[in-house]
């Protein structure tokens, strides 16, 4: 295909090298600096896709990310949904096609890269035209660390799309020569194809760098695709400039149909004629230059088409030209099909339409004005004001730390941005105490024309007939001028009511060209004032960010970090299977060849039960807390006493909140008179810790005591049952293991070739048990140690899995899953580990409020499946049956919950712990559990169902 | 993302920080001694403010120290920080409106 459309020469195109793409099938060729859109503009191409409801034929309107018409879907290098045309950089083999309205998510996984920065910056100056460009030269000229970010491929703005000269040249040249000069300051930082799309407090400003999309099947894969910069500037210049506004008549939406300034983009900067014929339909005098140019371009420019009963002063120049000039006059609609044939022309007064008649054109150039982009400026929580006279809405009001500048600030002409963004950046260094630059010389820019006042002009009324139904005020959502008259007559009168009732705004595009629209024409219908009406809330992200460069890195693997212990290799080549609990892996079982999780578990219980069996407990929390007040702040928030603890012992301790429930159970061993080391559980390390230190730093700052987390400095090996006595006596040879020398809940510290190694007897499974100690450099050593010295009597290593059904068995809860933040001591069964003899403990005082006397509060029973068989779902419910052997009518009473259940080998049947209504008074009772649609009787026990009497734990 | 200024390090990001609720709400001195309601107060009763508010924050992803805040609750805007061991300015002020909700 060639580019018929493409003009001999000019534009900021690579012609000498030749790009192929294919669109909806066909294969069209462009240039390196093209978009999408332009390299389809040159095939002639304007139609993209149909509408999203009407199935209309929708093109290319404005020239990038403000264009309501070009949706597309991108098929190679990778799938991806909802792109812009006007902001899709050409690179050759780009395959894409037209999308109405929705879009189709890649169905494999993006294996491009995506990652973020933080940069922190004194200056940050966000748009890269004239006013931007000023700011940057001024703030980096200072010595002031800058950042500049903008959107585009190339830095300029507007400068890159009209004839404008700056110190006699084209320009592009002083754009060039700025640029140069900002890669000079060492800290200056400009990006390009970076878009800030959010403003948050602070000076915070998120933006989105497309660092190789442009680049196609070339793109370098170590290189991230796209970057999310977390910018926090002390101070932010928002220099974004403005978006055409385009003026609503029926059948606004036809393509063919394109914004003026949107026009000379695609003529100066892509080399592109957007058609041959043109009529250019305006209410204020830019879209002259966009008349002039393209005529001298050679496009016949059938009429310019003004709204203002004077025209402009302007006229001349174009009638010099031989363009004739309709002053008060309006487009009033549009003919063709898939292309615009024809502008129907009426004349205009007073805000009626008069007679007209159709000329001929292949291009429709709307403009209505132009609204300053102040996104960024409103999302920070800038209030706004409308502008009669602009018919748009401009900051009303200056923001600490963020400044909006040139076109952004209703500054249109040129000499007047390059000096508004030097003033702004210079006052920006003055607040921030930053010297602005003595040399500071901005280019010489020509003296600017004051143009003809505007004529704010939102819709010419429909005299098609259509009633509005054709009147497009948001082409994504077609959404009509009678969408908005509906709205209104069913009484509605805020703009963020109509804007849902409509949806108008809610598209891709956000409403960039329809929003300031809604607002004209719904003030229009209830005779209110613009600035009555306001604007919808401008929220981020300004342009649609992809949820892959959200998640950055944080992806896979990486999206949580992964906590193991020093003995993870060795648990992997045992073939552990694992389990998460929180951050860390976790064993959950060591399964032998051909066995699954529940032959592997019911062997694991019985090596401990029977035999020797060995844990990773590593990962239980441990708190080293130091001082001479360390066993007071103990006592005051452990439920039992602390302080009568001797040195060499060990004592069970509960944590209760102020409302008296449980929040962690652990042991305390005593270190020495001033030091303890706390264990507890695995997921509640963090939170203890934080718990100990808001009450030692908020409630009792005279307290001396330093608590310190220590869980990564010990690896923690429970050696469980009957035989250990003989794998610790082997290993440690000159500790004495016998009960009455080592008893139970007493620690000792000994070496191992020299490596310090601490002993503990703490049982979690009833059995008889030494907890060792060592440090992680060492805990591989340690572990072959003990795993070699129990080999004659079978040493065992299990899992998380196997540690629950022996605690259960024995009726220790696991907070958090036995219990739900309503439970307390007493209801768990462990009044013994309440102290009465301390006046005070955090909870205490809450165990005597009503709620908490309750008898028929839940508590802590064991269950028993009167089958033998079934194995309770966690969670299930429990339900109590009429005497007569019915269920109750529904709703049903709930008498409680499974909270754990398991098959026990010991006892060779499935159990379960449940917390239960007056749960130890039911104890023999028999109560039901639904499963799967069947009652299953349960026999209620007490928590402790394996030695209850306690023979064991001393071997 | 708001900038919080920790007394100990300076101006760090909200995310580092954690929320604590009413500041100046003592433990008493006598939970013992006190009743079922005046408990209560205690344990589940906080002002909910619109407007300056004596607050707790703790830079649980910094230093880990607490420290009080006087802070908007409508704009969010932090006016002061203090150590726990600095005079507090406004804490007569608030304690006074604190007791006219409690029993
Ligand atoms: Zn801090």
């Amino acid at each position: 295909m060639t580019s018929p459309f493409r003009t001999a020469e000019g534009g900021r195109i690579d012609r000498a090298t030749t790009l192929e793409f294919t669109f909806d099938g066909q294969t069209h060729t462009g240039h390196p600096g093209d978009t999408l859109a332009s390299a389809l503009l040159a095939a002639g191409r304007h139609q993209i896709a149909t509408s999203i409801k009407l199935g209309r034929p929708r093109g290319i309107a404005a020239a990038w990310a403000e264009d309501p018409g070009g949706l597309v879907q991108i098929e190679e290098p990778f799938p991806e949904p909802m792109l812009l045309a006007t902001t899709v950089e050409l690179h050759d083999g780009l395959v894409a096609h037209g999308l109405p309205g929705q879009g189709r998510l890649a169905e494999i996984s993006d294996s491009a890269r995506y990652d973020a920065v933080h940069h922190h910056v004194d200056v940050l100056v966000v748009g890269a035209g004239p006013a931007g460009l000023a700011a940057a030269l001024t703030a980096a000229r200072s010595g002031a660390r800058v950042a500049l970010v903008d959107d585009q491929s190339e830095a300029g703005g507007s400068l890159l799309a009209g004839t404008d000269r700056l110190d006699g040249a084209p320009a592009p040249e002083w754009v060039a020569a700025a640029v140069a000069e900002l890669a000079g300051h060492p800290e200056v930082l400009h990006l390009q194809r970076t878009t800030a799309f959010g403003s948050y407090d602070d000076g915070f400003v998120l933006a989105l760098e497309r660092r190789t999309d442009h680049l196609g099947t070339a793109a370098p894969k170590h290189v991230s695709r796209q970057r999310v910069w977390r910018l926090r500037a002390r101070s932010v210049v928002v220099a974004t400039g403005a978006h055409e506004r385009p003026v609503v008549f029926s059948d606004n939406d036809r393509p063919g149909t394109m914004l003026a300034g949107a026009a000379r983009t695609f003529l100066h900067r892509y080399g592109v004629l957007p058609g041959r014929e043109a009529v250019v339909f305006t209410t204020n005098d830019s879209a002259y230059d966009a008349a002039l140019d393209l005529h001298r371009a050679g496009v016949r420019v059938q009429a310019v088409v003004d709204a203002r009963p004077v025209g402009s002063p302007r006229r001349e120049e174009c009638e010099r030209a031989g363009i004739r000039v309709l002053s008060g006059a309006v487009v009033t609609g549009t003919q063709g099909v898939e292309r615009v044939t024809h502008a129907l022309v009426a004349r205009f007064a007073d805000g009626e339409v008069g007679a007209g008649s159709a000329i001929a054109c292949d291009l429709l150039l709307v403009s209505g004005g132009w609204n300053p982009a102040v996104h960024l400026f409103s999302q920070a929580r800038g209030r706004l004001r409308y502008d009669e006279v602009l018919g748009a809405f401009l900051p009303a009001e200056e923001l600490e730390g963020l400044s909006v500048t040139g076109a952004a600030a209703g500054v249109f002409d040129l000499a007047g941005c390059l000096a508004d963004g030097q003033r702004v950046a210079r006052a920006a260094l003055t607040a921030l105490a930053v010297r602005p630059p003595g040399e500071d010389r901005l280019p010489t820019a020509p003296e600017p024309v004051t143009p003809a006042a505007p004529l704010v002009l939102w819709r010419v009324p429909d005299t098609s007939g259509a009633g509005g139904h054709t009147s497009f005020v948001d082409l994504q959502r077609d959404a009509t001028v009678a969408d908005i008259e509906r709205a209104v007559g069913a009484g509605l009168r805020s703009i963020e009511h109509i804007k849902r009732y409509t949806t108008i705004g809610t598209a891709h595009d956000q409403g960039k060209t329809s929003g300031v629209l809604t607002s004209g024409i719904t003030a229009e219908l209830l005779g209110i004032p613009v600035q009555a009406t306001g604007t919808t809330t401008f929220r981020p992200p300004y342009t649609p960010v992809a949820f892959a460069a959200l998640a950055g890195r944080d992806r896979g693997r990486l999206f949580d970090p992964e906590r193991v212990t020093s003995l993870h290799d060795w648990h992997v080549a045992a073939g552990a299977v694992f389990e998460d609990v929180g951050q860390w892996k976790r064993p959950r079982f060591y399964p032998r060849p051909g066995e699954g999780m529940e032959a592997a578990v019911l062997r694991e219980c019985v090596a401990a039960r029977t035999g020797v069996g060995i844990l990773d407990g590593s990962t239980l929390g441990k708190i080293d807390v130091q001082g001479p007040d360390a066993a007071v702040l103990l006592d005051r928030l452990y439920t039992n006493m602390i302080s009568s603890l001797k040195v060499g012992s060990v004592r069970y301790g509960v944590m209760c909140g102020v409302d008296g429930m449980v929040i962690d159970d652990g042991t305390v061993l005593r270190l020495a008179e001033d030091r303890f080391l706390l264990l507890t559980t695995t997921g509640g390390a963090a939170k203890v810790l934080d718990w100990m230190e808001e009450w030692a730093q908020t409630e009792w700052p005279d307290l001396r005591v330093h608590c310190t987390s220590v869980t990564e400095q010990w690896n923690t090996f429970p050696v469980v049952g009957p035989r250990s006595r003989d794998v610790i006596g082997a290993v440690f040879p000159q500790v004495d293991v016998a009960n009455e020398a080592f008893p139970f809940m007493t620690w000792r510290d000994t070496t191992l070739d020299g490596v310090p190694v601490r002993l503990a007897r703490i049982s979690f499974s009833g059995e008889l048990a030494f907890e060792v100690y060592v440090n992680p450099w060492y805990g591989v050593a340690v572990w072959e140690r003990l795993l070699g010295a129990g080999r004659p009597c079978g040493i065992t290593p299990y899992g998380t899995e196997t540690m629950h059904v022996l605690r259960a068995e024995k009726g220790y809860p696991i907070i958090g899953q036995d219990t739900d933040g309503t439970v307390t001591p007493h209801d768990l069964g462990m009044a013994w580990a309440v102290s009465k003899k301390k006046p005070d403990f955090v909870g205490k005082r809450s165990f005597a409020r009503q709620a908490n006397q309750d008898p028929l509060r839940k508590q802590l029973v064991g269950l028993l499946p009167v089958d033998r068989r079934t194995v309770l779902p966690e969670g299930s419910q429990i339900v109590e049956l009429h005497p007569d052997g019915q269920l109750p009518p529904p709703p049903v009473p709930m008498l409680g919950h499974v909270t754990s259940s398991y098959r026990s080998a010991e006892l060779a049947r499935p159990f379960a712990l449940a917390l239960v209504k007056g749960g130890r008074s039911r104890i023999g009772d028999t109560v039901h559990v639904p499963v799967d649609g069947t009652l299953v009787p349960v026999e209620v026990t007490g928590s402790v169902l394996v030695d209850p009497e306690g023979a064991r734990r001393d071997g | 993302m708001q900038l919080i200024e920790c007394p100990w390090c300076g101006p760090r990001e909200e995310v580092e920080f954690h929320y604590g609720g009413q500041a100046h709400v003592p433990y008493p001195d006598a939970p013992a001694e006190v009743s079922d309601e005046e408990w209560a107060h205690y344990v589940f009763f906080r002002d909910n403010t619109k407007g300056r508010f004596a607050e707790r924050w703790c830079h649980s992803a910094g230093c880990r120290r607490w420290f009080n805040a006087i802070r908007d609750t409508a704009t969010y805007r932090f006016e002061s920080v203090h150590r726990l061991d600095a005079p507090q300015p406004h804490a007569t002020e608030l304690a006074r409106s604190r007791r006219s909700t409690a029993p």
